[in-house]
């Protein structure tokens, strides 16, 4: 078991476009803090975010947990649904299911698991229709 | 160029407060897709998008981005400037079109950010 040195948990809100980006926020100022090298910081900013920005358009709803270890960052995404039925049409660059209102924002890409995926060092999703989406971000620290 | 210069640059207002007139900006991004913006900006860059929603501030705040240039006299939210304000991102309002701004800024030597 790897032992982690400190972790925190944001609860992220559904269509709330309001506060999206507050919990990223907070993890970078969190890293920032520790001395955490910039360019991991940068990285671990972006996939934070785009976690986060799906846990608001995308879910009813989850949390955030970021664990920092003495040699890796984890990040954590976990909703209660609606769930990803097709794993590899939604990481296809492009492909995006974000409502309107979101696309009118500037959201719904399609480029934001494909940017996750770019910025970790292991990337694990696992979904089930129906039940709900998790999400794991590692970046090695040495 | 600083953010100074970016304003006279795109004949702009600085609908901000005055800060981080030192930083240097060496380069420039312009989309309005977010998630193009999270992947190909770099920190210090201008950034130009339509986009005037809070959003942008935070996107602009996890990049390390210096200021964003709203173009074709858009207006911008009242919300987002405050958040900008909190979070020292400028905001420039410019009345020329997101083509013409960035031609400019290129001209003036601010590279593109790949
Ligand atoms: N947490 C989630 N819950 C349900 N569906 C999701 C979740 N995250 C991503 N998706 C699905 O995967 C698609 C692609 O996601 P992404 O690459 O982030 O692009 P975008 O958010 O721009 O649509 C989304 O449009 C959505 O259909
Ligand atoms: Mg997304």
């Amino acid at each position: 078991m790897k032992r982690y040195i400190m972790e925190h948990t944001y609860s992220i809100e559904a269509g709330n476009y309001a506060v999206a980006g507050e919990a990223s926020s907070s993890i970078k100022g969190l890293l920032k803090k520790l001395g955490i090298d910039g360019g991991i910081v940068r990285r671990m900013a972006i996939a934070a975010y785009e976690a986060e920005m799906n846990l608001v358009i995308h879910s009813v709803g989850g949390s955030l947990t970021i664990k920092i270890a003495p040699d890796e960052l984890l990040l954590i995404s976990e909703d209660g649904g609606p769930g990803i039925a097709d794993i590899d049409l939604a990481m296809e660059e492009g492909y995006s299911t974000a409502p309107e209102e979101a696309r009118e924002m500037g959201f719904g890409a399609g480029m934001g698991l494909s940017n996750m995926k770019r910025c970790a060092d292991e990337f694990n999703i696992h979904s089930d229709a129906g039940i709900g989406t998790k999400l794991q971000i590692k970046i090695y620290l040495k | 160029m600083n953010i100074l210069d970016v304003v006279e640059c795109v004949e702009g207002n600085l609908l901000t407060s005055t800060q981080n007139t030192d930083r240097e900006i060496l380069y420039g991004y312009s989309c309005d897709l977010l998630s193009h913006v999270m992947a190909n900006a770099r920190s210090n860059c201008v950034w130009v998008t339509v986009q005037t929603h809070l959003n942008i501030v935070a996107v602009a705040s996890l990049l390390d981005i210096s200021c964003i240039v709203v173009p074709e006299s858009i207006e911008v939210e009242e919300t987002t400037l405050q958040k900008a304000e909190e979070e020292k991102i400028s905001i420039i309002a410019s009345k020329l079109t997101a083509f013409e701004i960035c031609g400019r800024l290129y001209d003036m030597g601010v590279k593109p950010c790949k």
